[in-house]
């Protein structure tokens, strides 16, 4: 059994990439058959996860070398308390995602083209276990190609024509952005002669004076923040999150964004270290105040906005801030706080962007006016709306509280006394926008005959959704469960033991 | 283009060296520069050769649609599956070396790696010469 965990951290790859082909092969049989092997292919991931997430827990970190090459000379995937965990998420979120698609699918995607898009689907889960799990630079590189690639094709994917140049616009920022990321790591190269995470972190502070490293540090934080599109970055993500089918929103708006969060925190503190982003080249600072911009801009636009989908792509880039706004203060409990904010965003915009989605599947309903007095038709979803938007706002005892609070207390400890208000103003934003959805939802007139009234959303997609609005309630209630995993994966990330 | 008779003289002469020489690529590839990545490139060079020289109707029957995706999926499985292989003899992803002890054949690891190399070689042409045909069979006249 051990020998079997040994392999596991490759086998997390290999088996979904030949999986991907299997689902395209077996589409070729009978469309039908793609789906079950797509979510056999993503259960097994998400199974493979949590037992290394375990492993590492109680085994300590582990490294497994491709080809039995040791680094520098080979690439090694590494698994620590902090991608196990993260990993743990997203595959998660992309199990949900997948049961979620069963009927989901069918909304955006025609028929004929469900075979290629479970294929691009799946390729685009193992791009980022690839990316989460890689202790190679380059490597990250390549899983990062991988992973936007599919999210093109598959934000492209919808019906409209609206969906084609919002995949398109994505497409442009997207490359440019992998053109940063892939000439900071040239310039790490050029600085180290070495590509491996592990190595480069105890090579670098040697030339931590170098302009080139400087200039590799820079040129990372541009191509990263443009992925996971940080405030003025962000131009891409609205027309990406609106335009594409419901599930690829679902997928990206959680387990992209979050991985390539993991990935720009990985570079920061893994490669970099906390010693050069506070001494060798201050920005810090900088990053907290772009975060505060983020919180504040992006919630702001999201009021403006009528179409849900839009509102909670806006809401995502202030979100997106939060994340940012830990790595600014990086001490102990705010970097906790960002690393369950990663988790709590996953959960409660996953369960947002699937009620969105299930709206739009039984009403075809996307301005959030016309959602007037929905919760007569649609209780449970409208209920997993309410508590995922309360976890959202951060009201107590939601997980959505718990990361904004540990948050704040960083500030605070920081003596950062400004920052901790603008974290309060977000969270006042944020229920502005979320309740005015739940005051229509709730408290709308129900014209009948405006909504050709469906029944509840079907089972495949209102288990996902429940799954996800109870876990926003009951991580938040047992959060020192998650916080056993996250304490230890900060003290790694701060350079403790 | 049809009419010269040059340029299709030319081609029928030099694709089977071109093809050759892609072969010669990706077995280098095990011991030296080269590899499947770049003798797959250049054998479906010779693909799209033929698809300049004779046109879409001069390729019908020896291209389709169909046959470059069920290669390109074939590579990748060759590619994985010998991995994977290597798992099945207690090494790790990739590490020739433990089937090569196990087997106590010397020399195997070079085998495995032209192996693998082909498989990406298969994968490499076949994409390469699906992204031409959806360009080039606007009208899809050679899909399945």
């Amino acid at each position: 059994m051990n020998a079997v965990i040994a392999q596991l951290p490759v086998l997390i790859l290999v088996v979904p990439i030949v999986g991907a082909l299997l689902i395209l092969l077996a589409g070729k049989v009978n469309r039908n058959f793609s789906y079950p092997v797509t979510l056999a292919t993503i259960s097994f991931q998400f199974a493979a996860s949590l037992i290394l997430l375990s492993a590492v827990m109680t085994g300590g970190t582990i490294h497994y070398y491709l080809g039995g090459w040791p680094p520098p000379m080979g690439i090694e995937l590494v698994l620590d308390a902090f991608n196990s965990f993260v990993l743990v998420v997203i595959l998660a979120m992309a199990l949900l995602t997948a049961v979620w698609a069963r009927q989901g699918a069918a909304l955006d995607i025609p028929p004929e083209k469900t075979v290629p898009f479970f294929v691009v689907f799946q390729l685009l889960v193992t791009g980022l276990c690839g990316m989460t799990i890689t202790g190679d630079i380059f490597n990250l590189y390549v899983f990062v190609e991988i992973t936007s690639i599919a999210a093109y094709v598959l934000v492209a994917s919808g019906r409209g024509a609206r969906s084609l140049i919002a995949g398109f616009n994505y497409l442009v920022l997207g490359s440019i952005a992998a053109g940063f990321i892939v000439l900071g790591i040239g310039y790490l190269y050029v600085a180290t002669g070495t590509l491996n995470m592990g190595e480069l972190a105890a090579m670098l502070p040697a030339s931590y004076g170098l302009a080139t490293v400087h200039a590799a540090f820079l040129f990372l934080m541009i191509g990263f923040s443009i992925k996971v599109a940080f405030f003025p970055l962000h131009l891409w993500l609205p027309d990406a999150y609106t335009e594409s089918p419901a599930v690829v929103t679902i997928l990206i708006a959680t387990a992209t964004s979050k991985v390539t969060a993991y990935a720009m925190i990985r570079v920061i503190f893994s490669v970099f270290t906390p010693q050069y982003i506070t001494e060798s080249f201050p920005v810090t600072e900088v990053i907290l105040i772009i975060a505060a911009i983020a919180i504040i801009a992006g919630a702001v636009l999201a009021i403006a906005q009528d179409n849900l989908k839009r509102m909670l792509a806006y809401s995502s880039i202030s979100q997106m801030g939060y994340i940012m706004f830990a790595i600014g203060i990086a001490n102990q409990i705010a970097l906790e706080g960002g690393l369950l904010h990663i988790m709590a965003h996953a959960v409660m915009k996953g369960c947002l962007f699937m009620v969105a989605g299930m709206i739009i599947y039984r009403t075809g309903i996307t301005g959030i006016h016309q959602m007037s007095g929905l919760s007569r038709t649609m209780p449970l979803t409208c209920a997993a709306f309410a508590l995922a938007g309360a976890s959202m706002i951060g009201i107590p005892p939601t997980i959505g509280f718990m990361s904004k609070y540990y948050l704040v207390l960083g500030a605070v400890e920081a003596g950062q006394y400004l920052a901790a208000a603008v974290l309060l103003i977000g969270s006042l934003l944020a229920a502005v926008y979320i309740w005015r959805v739940i005051e229509i939802m709730y408290f709308g007139d129900h014209h009948e005959g405006a909504l050709h009234s469906g029944p509840e959303a079907p089972l495949s997609m209102l288990v996902p959704v429940l799954i996800l609005a109870a876990s926003c309630l009951l991580l938040g209630l047992f959060v020192d469960i998650p916080l056993e995993i996250i304490g230890p994966a900060v003290t790694l990330l701060l350079g403790g033991s | 283009m049809r009419e010269n008779v040059v340029i299709r003289t030319v081609s029928r002469l030099s694709i089977p060296f071109i093809q050759l020489f892609s072969l010669y690529v990706i077995v280098h590839g095990a011991s030296g520069a080269g590899g499947g990545f770049q003798g797959g490139v250049v054998f479906a060079a010779s693909f799209i050769l033929m698809l300049i020289a004779f046109g879409l109707s001069g390729i019908r029957g020896r291209i389709s649609e169909k046959g470059t995706m069920v290669l390109a999926a074939t590579g990748v499985f060759i590619y994985a599956g010998i991995g994977l292989l290597c798992i099945l003899f207690s090494g790790n992803y990739l590490a020739y070396a433990a089937i090569e002890s196990a087997l106590g054949i010397p020399h195997l690891h070079g085998l495995l790696i032209d192996l693998v190399e082909a498989g990406i070689g298969i994968t490499v042409m076949a994409v390469m010469t699906s992204i031409i045909l959806d360009f080039a069979d606007k009208e899809g006249n050679i899909r399945d």
